[in-house]
């Protein structure tokens, strides 16, 4: 005769406990669902702690039953060995799913079911959910600013030219190839300059001047990232190279520089750059505020990439450098061909890190006035037609951030397997 | 007689306060196949990474191929580019293939156009066997494929010298014969070798002179016969004695 055992089940009696234990986890998951979703309290019969209570015990039991080593059952087993190992964790499982299942329905009711997006003006949002319309009629300041309406395929050609200059690279043929670190470092930075100042600053080829103040949202997002990110690579590499260099002028110029720049915070940065750079200037030198602040948040950065870079150098065995002199390779050749390669190869999760970090920090030149994404959220905010659609607005900027910077580590996993030649 | 490609004269060297060579004299000429050997921490290695500078000496004199090796000296790329080195440890560049690591320096160093490379790296690589393995990365061979690979690209190089700082020291036992198959082929080709190893068979097959050293120091320079028939030092009829 079979007994029921609680708290032994085993493979012998397999099918009523794996039958009882997943009735009752379902039982479990159904109360809290009709809880959730329908507002309905299924054990209103029990007493008030117990109700809350219930569904916990009735799917740990359950959870209990199940766990039956090596039950032969596929599902069973990958259920078992993932998220039943013991009671602490069938606890944890239970307790996760229970939460995700009550946040579930607000949420989505809030951002979706209730939500608006007709409309143009706040009057249509009357819904208690998130009213997307705002979204909807501030985009274009999002994404472009205080630029001018109608110059806004002027940003968006430059943009496309930008890219498509970047893919230069892949259709390269072979005997150009060696002139790739060229054009990426000097001659493409230098030709995505003058498109943007061309095309986006206008002011000749009878476009009309648009000051750099009036840009903003998305577009200027991109502009300081982009430049900063391709200026501040190199640099770095310089720098963490000089801090490596056996000549003490280079060594000790460079520990400064990278502990100066570490150690001060950007905001500050930023702050001089706009405030205080220009009073040392003589007055005729007009620097644009916007170069002013990529060259600050590049320099700042650089400090960082170097150290990661040379994290990477430190790393390389002292038998690389030994072979490629033995060779006959001098300090530029050995590092071009043998050491950096290598390097950089091992500090491409760190670079991203970096990078990311950069992106992020961009929100920061709010502060000397310039407004992009973030900051055009913080001046929309303000706006006495549009109070209080605050959450609408950072929700949409924590999403296309998302996605910039899940795009960029995505790639950088790619380049990490492109360039993984050991076993 | 000819005059010496190598020539040492009382060098000593110290890492800090310990002096690891003292007063080194050797003379070595073209053609000539020398074995170091000696007692780990003797100075043997620090010895012949002294003869292309990947060591630098303190005093004394090390004229390389007419070449005197100092602070001074300008162009350490080109005798570098003079004298093959082997290292214990391989060394291969792992970011490439087994052929690029052998083109990388006759092209960028040499200035040789790519195709002649590629064909005197094949056939450096036929020579020591492993010509099929030309567009594999270094991770995927074995220890004895890839000691070979790097004496393939030491050889690339066309050096007039090759230093070999224990080349089968990292190797299992039956990859060490593939490996000394190779170096004695290429000492059977008249190339002027200085070779720091513990296998004495290899030693008494190819070398003109063997040297032993101990505490920085040479004890017994004679050639091989002599060697081996009647060393002088007690010293070294006791290094002999516990390894033969």
């Amino acid at each position: 005769m079979q007994t029921l055992n609680f708290l032994k089940p085993n493979r012998d009696n397999i099918k009523n406990y794996s039958i009882i234990g997943s009735f009752l986890v379902l039982v479990s998951l159904i109360d809290v669902i009709s809880n959730a979703f329908l507002k309905i309290n299924l054990t209103s019969f029990l007493p008030g702690s117990l109700t809350t209570l219930f569904p916990l015990i009735f799917g740990l039991i359950g959870l209990n039953m199940m766990r039956i080593d090596y039950s032969g059952n596929k599902s069973l087993d990958l259920l078992n060995k993932n998220i039943n190992t013991n009671n602490f964790n069938a606890l944890l499982t239970l307790l996760i799913l229970f939460s995700v299942v009550k946040v579930l329905p607000q949420s989505l009711s809030w951002m979706i079911l209730d939500a608006t997006i007709s409309g143009d003006s706040k009057d249509a949002c009357t819904g208690t959910g998130a009213c997307w319309t705002y979204i909807k009629v501030w985009f274009r300041r999002f994404m472009y600013g205080m630029y001018p309406n109608e110059f806004h395929w002027r940003i968006n050609t430059a943009f496309i030219l930008v890219i498509a200059l970047g893919f230069v690279g892949y259709f390269m043929k072979d005997n150009l190839k060696k002139y790739l670190a060229l054009y990426y470092v000097i001659i493409y930075p230098v030709i995505a300059y003058l498109v943007i100042y061309y095309l986006i600053s206008g002011g000749s080829f009878g476009l009309q001047w648009v000051e750099t103040g009036a840009w903003g949202g998305l577009s200027l997002t991109f502009i300081v990232s982009f430049f900063c990110l391709i200026f501040c690579f190199p640099l770095g590499m310089i720098f963490a190279l000089g801090r490596r260099s056996n000549l003490p002028a280079i060594k000790y110029i460079s520990i400064c520089y990278i502990e100066f720049w570490r150690g001060v915070p950007l905001i500050t940065v930023l702050f001089m750059s706009s405030v205080m750079f220009p009073m040392f200037l003589p007055e005729d030198f007009f620097m644009d505020k916007l170069v002013r602040v990529i060259i600050a948040i590049t320099l700042f950065e650089a400090a960082y990439c170097a150290e990661v870079i040379r994290g990477g150098l430190q790393s390389l065995p002292r038998g690389q450098y030994d072979a490629a002199k033995s060779l006959g390779m001098g300090y530029w050749k050995m590092h071009i061909f043998v050491i950096l390669p290598q390097a950089l190869k091992l500090v491409i999760p760190g670079i991203a890190n970096t990078f990311l970090a950069l992106v992020k920090d961009t929100p920061l030149i709010f502060v000397v006035g310039l407004a992009e994404l973030a900051g055009m959220l913080a001046l929309a905010k303000t706006n006495p037609k549009w109070l209080g659609f605050a959450m609408e607005g950072y929700i949409f900027a924590s999403i296309v951030f998302w996605i910039i910077c899940y795009a960029m580590s995505k790639y950088s996993y790619n380049l990490e397997a492109k360039y993984k030649t050991e076993r | 007689m000819s005059d010496p490609i190598i020539k040492i004269q009382n060098m000593n060297k110290w890492f800090g306060d310990f002096q690891v060579l003292k007063n080194i004299n050797l003379e070595v000429e073209a053609n000539k196949k020398i074995v170091v050997c000696g007692p780990s921490g003797s100075g043997k290695s620090t010895l012949i990474r002294c003869i292309n500078r990947l060591e630098e000496h303190q005093e004394g004199d090390i004229i390389v191929d007419g070449n005197e090796l100092s602070e001074k000296t300008k162009d350490i790329e080109k005798i570098r580019a003079e004298v093959g080195m082997v290292f214990q440890q391989f060394n291969l560049f792992p970011h490439l293939s087994i052929l690029d690591n052998c083109t990388l320096a006759p092209i960028w160093v040499k200035k040789m156009p790519k195709k002649e490379a590629q064909e005197l790296a094949l056939d450096q690589l036929k020579k020591v066997q492993i010509d099929d393995q030309a567009n594999k990365f270094p991770g995927q061979l074995s220890g004895g494929q890839q000691q070979r690979c790097a004496i393939a690209r030491a050889l690339c190089m066309q050096p007039k010298i090759m230093l070999f700082d224990e080349p089968t020291s990292a190797l299992d036992p039956e990859m060490i014969k593939e490996v000394l198959d190779a170096m004695v082929s290429l000492a059977k080709g008249g190339m002027t070798m200085i070779v720091v190893t513990h296998e004495m068979g290899f030693a008494k097959e190819v070398a003109d002179e063997v040297i032993f050293m101990d505490e920085g120091m040479i004890i017994e320079k004679a050639d091989t016969k002599e060697f081996f028939a009647s060393p002088k030092s007690d010293r070294t009829k006791l290094f002999l004695s516990q390894i033969l």
